[in-house]
């Protein structure tokens, strides 16, 4: 049975989450990859948010507290009315996120990260001592995803491109799994110990 | 020659949001195979309601829409220039109409043109053939997945494998493992031996054109495929490296000559949403010929 999660999130409802677990979650989130996480820690962790980019940050910081981040790329639709609308809205790979996600947990108090793939250690260590998760979007289910979402809220950074922009975004039911907790398991490095034992068998057949 | 862009701009829509049915029904014998109430059940159950969704409202099955890869069989005497230009502007307008996302960008700037256009963008492959007629592939080529696949040289630094069936073995095995969950598993592997750099890995992923439950006409080739889909399997990732019974649901092998200093084995990953279609336009009527 799925647990709900509702954003944003407490610490004491991470902490009862465990690998293995799957999630369905409620509210609303941003959506940020590459340049995103780039732009975040050039901008507002490694030096004060300079003037330029205040208005970002003074929907980000409050945003992202006790919020999700989604490593996604959506396809998006821009309707007659001028308002967008989500078309396809798979996670993308995390670990390239790997340097900066740590970082971000700490700084905006993030209790989640969805995308696909895992990631290592440095995040894995974040989540365990801030109280957050890591939980993994089905790739690819792009057309199922777009439609638990319910309403484009904004869009902010959208000279970064459609794919790379932070869309802020209401969901409702998005399916998850949990694959890293914050109690320092991971289940990539589980079934990676498993899949090396069993590769080191077959080639010594 | 005729005015194909209309053709290819449906080519395009139905790639991307219609999976070809050898693709779905191994996905569906996939989530049989899983424990129901398990991540992988649940995912596996995930990806086939959404192939569903897809195919109903006419959107891309993965936001993802990759490298558009393009393959034109034309007859004698027509222009690939033309041809060329026609397919960018069939592009430009699946773009528009949301079937594909803008997914070229400047190498360096990052900067994306918009409109999936670009540099050698998207891939156009041309060979002119003996009918009267155009056939015309596409493989939409996400970037997850293309990230996983892999090119060794044999005998490798990284393993003890020697230039024959068993080294190949070795290798698709380590590329496998390497590649976890993180291609969107379960995947499919398109492998080629030998050639140079460029024609393997070309080939390679010319591999994932053919039908999943197609043999092989080389005896040796097919029952390594089947052995390598087997043993890929008991590595135990599962869809989406949740853990499982299926980590790919098949391996593709061919071989090209190569010169005697060098011997690789290539490797492209596709993911689950294996987006290809092969069609024929013959006379402005499109008809879907493989795979099937």
């Amino acid at each position: 049975m799925a647990i709900k999660l509702t954003i944003p999130v407490t610490e004491a409802d991470i902490r009862k989450l465990h690998i293995g677990d799957q999630v369905l979650l409620t509210g609303v989130l941003f959506t940020g990859r590459d340049a995103a996480h780039k732009y975040m820690q050039e901008s507002f962790i490694a030096r004060a948010c300079p003037e330029s980019e205040r208005a970002v940050y003074d929907v980000l910081k409050p945003g992202l507290a006790g919020g999700v981040i989604y490593h996604c790329g959506p396809v998006v639709r821009k309707r007659p009315d001028g308002k967008y609308e989500f078309v396809a809205a798979g996670p993308t790979t995390s670990i390239r996120e790997e340097p900066y996600e740590a970082a971000v947990i700490e700084h905006f108090g993030l209790r989640a990260v969805v995308g696909k793939g895992g990631m290592a250690d440095k995040t894995l260590a974040a989540c365990q001592k801030f109280g957050a998760v890591y939980l993994h979007a089905i790739g690819g289910a792009a057309t199922l995803i777009a439609d638990s979402v319910k309403e484009v809220l904004a869009v902010h950074k959208l000279d970064f491109g459609v794919p790379e922009a932070f869309w802020q975004i209401r969901v409702v039911d998005f399916p998850c799994v949990v694959t890293m907790d914050s109690h320092g398991q991971s289940l990539h490095d589980k079934i990676r110990a498993d899949a090396q034992r069993k590769l080191a068998e077959l080639v010594g057949k | 020659m005729p005015e194909i862009t209309e053709q290819l701009v449906e080519l395009i829509k139905s790639t991307s949001t219609d999976l070809s049915p050898d693709i779905e029904h191994a996905l569906q014998a996939a989530c049989r195979a899983e424990v129901e109430g398990s991540a992988a059940h649940g995912a596996l159950r995930t990806i086939l309601e959404n192939v569903h969704l897809s195919r109903q409202t006419g959107r891309p099955i993965c936001q993802d829409t990759g490298t558009p890869i393009f393959y034109l069989w034309h007859p004698v005497g027509w222009s690939q220039r033309e041809l060329l230009g026609q397919v960018r502007d069939a592009v430009r307008l699946a773009t528009g109409g949301s079937y594909l996302r803008p997914n070229a960008v400047s190498a360096l700037s990052g900067k994306n043109s918009g409109d999936n256009t670009g540099i050698d963008f998207p891939t156009v492959h041309f060979e002119e053939w003996g009918h009267a007629y155009l056939q015309a592939g596409l493989m939409l080529k996400g970037g997850g997945s293309e990230n996983c696949g892999c090119q060794y040289s044999i005998p490798s630094e990284d393993f003890e494998a020697s230039r024959d069936l068993k080294g190949v073995r070795k290798a698709v095995l380590d590329a496998a493992y390497k590649a976890q969950g993180f291609g969107c598993a379960p995947g499919i592997l398109g492998v080629n031996i030998g050639g140079d750099r460029v024609t393997g890995m070309l080939k390679a992923k010319e591999q994932l054109f053919r039908p999943l439950g197609d043999t092989n006409p080389g005896a040796d080739l097919d029952a390594l495929e089947k052995q390598l889909c087997r043993e890929i399997n008991e590595l135990g990732i599962g869809p989406m490296g949740f853990g499982g019974q299926t980590t790919v649901l098949a391996v593709k092998l061919s071989e090209t000559h190569r010169v005697p200093a060098s011997f690789f084995v290539s490797i492209a990953y596709m993911c689950w949403a294996d987006r290809r279609k092969m069609i024929t336009i013959k006379d402005g009527n499109m008809a879907v010929i493989a795979p099937r």
